[in-house]
């Protein structure tokens, strides 16, 4: 038996009355009570997650910039202004994908990068593999001294400014993917749930008083259940589901990440020129009765596709997925989808599905 | 909430009530319902439908998972509850007042067989380790 790994919020989760599951060998929430309250709480007013089991790693040293141009498929060079951050894929040399990750621009001199739970390990060693190869004379140092606490909702920067007043001065005029270094707190204005927020990363031991002073202030805790289906209906893609190493960020719904147009190379590259993805990810939305999950069939004109995430939708009251399916699916197209031994009707649409607290589909 | 000792159980979690023309109402138990969270879907089986004992005959569906629900005795489903339609959260409200289906068994002696509320008990204690 492996024990698992625990966050330092463990026993604040326990003392709240979290049920406890085994999430890719962390012991973390699921809920604390009712996933669909959690899930409206956050679109409605604000919770907080405990995102501790996340990696934080810093690149620091002359020609940072340089490197991460190559090593990613979004491109560096469009984050300029100090703590603006960029989302993007992390490819082989297959253009098939490590991870997706942020990053944030904060000098020169050091970027931070926020990479999954599950593929940290694997991807600091291939930062630093490449590093030691086009820029030697970087530093990559995982953060294993730093907690991180996401708060998302309408109301969430606000209570964030009650309990931390002193980075409200650093952190209101940040825009959407900013982010404020307030020294032991970094302050981001980013999140996995498609509402306004933000994501601070702090001491680890200073993470447990933090918690409970946003919860004494009326920020409720939110389960990693909830975490799923707020992220879903925002269209935001889930490592080791919508993408892993099987596939491209091309046919993963990542393509607006991918900077094909510049003269730039970056790892993955050439692959992705040469091999034009056949499939795309697409929303679904079920219209019998039924729940979509991942890795049930879709069935096209065009051919067979498959679900990568599928729940049901607190907001809109439907059962939402995304799917990969054949690229001539288009949006408004009648599919089937496959459930046990029937197969039940979905349309296509674009998503996201609801964002800043409202449904986006009719 | 303790399980009601008026009912029977079986190890796969659905709970068993005798009415008194002999026939069976089937649902699933608090721990289920716990452990699966907010339901969002439940599919009955068609009235009239004949069951095997063990044999799946039911979907209940949270926001989390999918689970199936398996037929307590062998016998033939009577009714279902069309109320969880449009109101599946009551299982989760209500586990021992939310009824999936009524079933006639085939013999009462199978129904009799069935765990009581503390050999269920045991096995939901066995379960937690």
């Amino acid at each position: 038996m492996t024990t698992l790994k625990q966050t330092p919020l463990n026993a604040a989760h326990r003392a709240m009355g979290a049920k406890m599951v085994d999430f890719g060998g962390w012991d973390m929430p699921v809920n604390y009570g009712s996933q669909i309250d959690e899930h409206h709480q956050v679109r409605n007013d604000c919770g907080m997650f405990d995102v501790c089991h996340m990696r934080v790693v810093d690149a620091k040293g002359d020609g940072v910039r340089a490197f991460l141009r190559y090593l990613l498929a979004n491109n560096a060079d469009k984050i300029t202004v100090p703590g603006k951050a960029l989302y993007s894929a992390m490819l082989r040399p297959d253009g098939h994908v490590i991870d997706d990750l942020i990053i944030y621009f904060m000098t020169e001199q050091w970027f931070r990068i926020v990479v999954n739970a599950g593929t940290a390990d694997k991807d600091i060693a291939w930062m630093k593999e490449q590093a030691a190869t086009h820029a030697p004379k970087l530093t990559i140092t995982s953060r294993d001294d730093l907690a991180m606490v996401a708060i998302q909702g309408p109301n969430a920067r606000a209570k964030v400014w009650q309990v931390l007043p002193q980075t409200k001065a650093a952190t209101e005029n940040l825009v959407n993917f900013q982010a404020a270094d307030c020294g032991e707190y970094f302050v981001a204005r980013t999140g996995y749930t498609g509402e306004d927020g933000f994501e601070v990363m702090l001491p680890k031991e200073k993470v447990e008083s933090f918690w409970y002073e946003l919860n004494k202030v009326g920020v409720k805790p939110i389960g990693l259940g909830a975490r799923d289906t707020l992220r879903l209906e925002a269209g935001m893609n889930l490592y080791g589901q919508d993408m892993d190493e099987t596939v491209g960020p091309l046919e993963s719904g990542l393509g607006w990440t991918v900077d094909l147009k510049s003269e730039r190379d970056f790892i993955g590259k050439a692959a992705l020129l040469t091999n034009p993805p056949t499939k795309k990810l697409v929303g679904l939305v079920l219209l019998d009765r039924g729940v979509l999950r991942g890795h049930q069939k879709v069935k096209t004109p065009h051919g067979d596709g498959e679900i990568t995430s599928g729940s049901f939708s607190p907001t809109l009251e439907k059962s939402i997925a995304l799917a990969r399916v054949p690229n001539e699916v288009q949006v408004g197209d009648s599919v089937q989808v496959e459930i046990r031994d029937k197969l039940l009707n979905a349309k296509v649409v674009k998503y996201p599905f609801a964002r800043n607290g409202k449904g986006l589909i009719s | 909430m303790s399980n009601p000792t008026n009912l029977k159980y079986t190890a796969s979690h659905e709970w068993v009530k005798t009415e008194a023309d002999g026939t069976i109402t089937v649902g699933i138990t608090q721990h289920a319902q716990e452990l699966l969270g907010d339901m969002v879907f439940v599919e009955a089986p068609a009235a009239g439908r004949k069951l095997k004992a063990k044999e799946e005959c039911a979907v209940v569906e949270s926001v989390k998972a999918a689970a199936d629900v398996y037929a307590p005795v062998s016998g033939t489903v009577t009714a279902v509850n069309g109320d969880l339609d449009s109101a599946p959260e009551k299982i989760n409200s209500d586990p021992y007042g939310s009824w999936i289906f009524k079933m006639k068994p085939d013999s009462a002696a199978d129904v009799a067989a069935l765990l009581d509320a503390a050999a269920y008990q045991a096995v939901v204690d066995s379960e937690a380790h």
